[in-house]
């Protein structure tokens, strides 16, 4: 019953931030809501009892990531409140389409049978089950990624270096 | 313990996964300044890992949980490449509006 509160709480947290990360006028006040919304997520996880993701969502996006984005908000000289706005037209149409999207999905999901989750027993989040999943059966994917982030790297400095010789 | 963590519908992870993407959505077409686009982005990327965790979860399978680290991996490679593409665009005109850029169009 309690986790049922949780999910509440944590939901609506999320919902509310997410919502004022797209309304919010100033950058940098979208920057701090959005690292709310990566909590509040990271609080769902931790509900579903998947403890390894919790943390790497909260280093990850809430740490680097958003860290990233402030830097670059600062960097270029973004945090105020000057940047040009969408005609009205425009950000009803966005709106109306989030929406429409929203109803699409919630009403093809009507007919599907409701089921609990059961995160107790499962001990599939820790960090000791990822990590053996990991090293064993996803290893090859695991060390791809390595070269993903070598190719980002790469291209990160290559696009911000003034002039290529 | 065993009370506490017990029995939330999956179909509420499903209507919360949905709302945070379609929030995601909205905030894309709502919004000219591409930094704030790049967020709503990220938004959409974790309804998706929320909904991947929640199945994974229920179907006591942890490919998912794995799936939701590559994702995640793949997400901090993107805002990478994406913000230095950024500053780049930043540099040339002066702005991060995404209207700016229509010269884009083919």
């Amino acid at each position: 019953m309690m986790q049922k509160y949780l999910f509440i709480i944590l939901g609506v947290f999320a919902v509310l931030s997410a919502l004022m990360v797209v309304f919010e006028k100033n950058p940098v006040h979208s920057v701090l809501y959005l690292v709310l919304a990566f909590f509040s997520v990271a609080g769902e996880f931790v509900l579903l009892n998947a403890q390894f993701i919790a943390i790497v969502n909260i280093i990850v996006y809430a740490g680097a990531i958003m860290v990233l984005f402030l830097f670059v908000i600062m960097l270029l000289n973004l945090n105020k409140e000057t940047e040009p706005h969408k005609a009205l037209w425009m950000k009803f149409g966005a709106v109306v389409t989030g929406g429409l999207l929203f109803l699409v999905m919630v009403s093809s999901l009507k007919v599907a049978d409701s089921m609990e989750v059961q995160s107790l027993h499962s001990g599939i989040g820790t960090i000791q089950q990822l990590g053996k999943v990991l090293f064993t059966q996803f290893l090859l994917p695991f060390e791809v990624s390595a070269v993903l982030f070598l190719a980002a790297m790469v291209g990160a400095v290559m696009l911000s270096k003034k002039d290529i010789k | 313990m065993d009370a506490i963590i017990k029995g939330v519908p999956l179909n509420w992870y499903i209507i919360l996964s949905a709302v945070l993407f379609c929030i995601g959505v909205m905030g894309v077409l709502f919004r000219r300044n591409a930094i704030i686009i790049f967020m709503c982005i990220e938004i959409m990327l974790t309804a998706v890992n929320l909904l991947t965790v929640a199945f994974s979860v229920y179907h006591n399978d942890s490919g998912g949980q794995v799936f939701v680290f590559f994702t995640m991996a793949v997400a901090a490679a993107e805002v990478a490449v994406g913000l230095s593409i950024l500053v780049v665009m930043y540099r040339n005109t002066r702005s991060t509006d995404i209207d700016v850029l229509n010269r884009l169009r083919g």
